[in-house]
């Protein structure tokens, strides 16, 4: 991240240009198999010798149980919803990314800040409060936007884990059931992302293909991040991909 | 979930009041806030009381932070903004709704000065809470620092808290002298606020009735044309007209 930087107004006591790593990071809905893949780049990573750290949504030691308690009670207003998140945010990045990039790390972030501006949008129909919030975020140096269209992603999660109250954004009342309200909610996400896609220039991958062909088009698009001085990787005959369950 | 801010320093639209309290630690707002408290009550309002870093929600988290000094000032501000929403949102709209007075022991302007003081950026500060309603009234203490440092150690608390001394700063190994580093600090940002935000300034080293005294006759002077909500106010001719007037068939 030679030329790393801040979203808005930064961190005042960092100064990120000295940050030798590399941030990549995954968005896309819920049930888009993001996890997945992570886990797959990160052994593929490994393999070549780079060194990964993967840094997940909600998952600070601040703020997870935190956040759960919030979730279980229903009682949040837009502003501690975005809030809560930013400083779980907040922790990962100044305890755990930071010191990994400066440390010449490769972080794998399992969504970003697109996830947080993406649902505030939704509930307030208001962008300009949520991305002043997230300004002290570093711009990642590639962002992939696992991308899926509604009906595919509806089956896709019906076949899996099921549909959940936060997922189908059942505190903004949109539809009379669980799964109406998974539809309303996750195309109003997929738009936002969609446009946000162009504005931030995401690399677009295709969600609705087989595992192995997201891994693919995902190896690719990082393959041109990685530095030279080590030796480069062969084509990826290692892995063992499970379908997505 | 879908409210929309109002507009930022411009008067809030409900007929309640918000009457808040500023200034360091040690400065007596505290005790100035709980005397206009008893004050108002006693003359028949219904008053709300709440308190900077108190809801439920993010308390603990806090406290757990602090516990293990794992606060950033990036995270350690924003804790204290998730507290000031829910507690916006949960505690203070619904009695200014209902026409009630609120009174805030602290408000967005100690973040303005303390998480300045630790060094977040004060444009990003003053954009976090700009979902924030402008209060009626906001007084600030003001102290020298001295006067607050011998107050602290010589009152109830006996010694400094890591935290409110500054201590994850590193300013000095010395407890008493970080505090007074960071708080001097913390005074010169409120300095500024006072101007930005038109803050009223209280003279916080008078004897205590004075300074109550004196803002009293401010709050009076404020509330003149507030109209006090009891329950059934406003509603109460339509609400029991259908008794005393019974339509005829």
């Amino acid at each position: 991240m030679v030329d790393a930087q801040y979203f808005g107004d930064g961190l005042k006591n960092l100064n990120p240009s000295d940050l030798k790593g590399k941030l990549i990071a995954i968005e896309g809905t819920d049930g888009v198999g993001r996890s997945t893949h992570i886990e797959m780049l990160q052994e593929w990573l490994e393999v070549q010798g780079y060194g990964v750290l993967t840094t997940g949504w909600t998952r600070s030691n601040l703020m997870s149980k935190t956040i759960e308690m919030a979730k279980e009670g229903n009682i949040l207003d837009r502003w501690s919803f975005s809030l809560l998140y930013a400083t779980d945010f907040a922790d990962r990045l100044e305890q755990q990314i930071i010191p990994a990039l400066r440390s010449g790390f490769i972080v794998l972030a399992d969504r970003y800040i697109y996830t947080a501006l993406a649902r505030d949008f939704v509930r307030s129909g208001n962008r300009q409060w949520v991305r002043d919030v997230f300004g002290f975020a570093l711009v990642p140096d590639l962002v992939c936007y696992l991308r899926i269209d509604i009906e595919t992603l509806v089956l896709r999660v019906i076949e899996t884990k099921g549909m959940n109250y936060w997922e189908s954004g059942m505190d903004l009342r949109l539809g009379s059931d669980l799964y109406d309200s998974f539809k309303k909610y996750q195309s109003l996400l997929i738009e936002e992302f969609d446009k946000m896609a162009e504005e931030f220039h995401f690399e677009v991958i295709d969600a609705r293909k087989s595992p192995d062909e997201i891994q693919d088009a995902l190896r690719n698009k990082i393959q041109p991040l990685l530095t030279t001085n080590l030796r480069s990787p062969e084509l990826p005959s290692d892995r063992h991909i499970q379908p997505a369950s | 979930m879908s409210n929309q801010p109002p507009l930022p320093r411009h008067p809030h639209p409900y007929p309640g009041k918000l009457i808040i309290v500023e200034g360091i630690d040690g400065s007596g707002k505290s005790t100035q806030l709980l005397l206009l408290h008893k004050w108002l009550e006693s003359k028949g309002h219904r008053v709300f009381f709440t308190e900077w870093n108190s809801s439920e929600l993010v308390k603990d988290t806090t406290k757990r932070g602090k516990k293990n000094k794992s606060l950033t000032p990036t995270t350690f501000s924003l804790l204290h903004a998730t507290d000031f929403a829910s507690r916006l949102y949960h505690e203070i709209l619904p009695p200014l709704k209902a026409g009630m007075i609120v009174l805030a022991d602290r408000y967005m302007y100690t973040a303005f000065a303390r998480d300045v003081a630790r060094g977040v950026s004060p444009e990003w500060i003053r954009k976090l809470y700009s979902f924030a309603i402008t209060p009626d009234m906001a007084f600030y203490f003001k102290v020298p620092i001295e006067v607050a440092i011998s107050r602290l150690l010589g009152g109830t608390r006996g010694q400094f808290k890591h935290y409110e001394a500054g201590m994850d700063m590193n300013l000095s190994p010395d407890v008493t002298e970080s505090f007074r580093i960071f708080q001097s600090s913390i005074l010169g940002q409120y300095e500024k606020i006072v101007d930005e935000f038109q803050l009223i300034t209280m003279d916080a080293t008078k004897e205590i009735e004075t300074q109550q005294n004196d803002m009293r006759r401010l709050v009076e002077e404020a509330l003149k044309d507030y109209k006090p909500r009891r329950g059934t106010h406003g509603r109460r001719t339509v609400f029991w007209r259908r008794f005393e007037e019974p339509k005829s068939e």
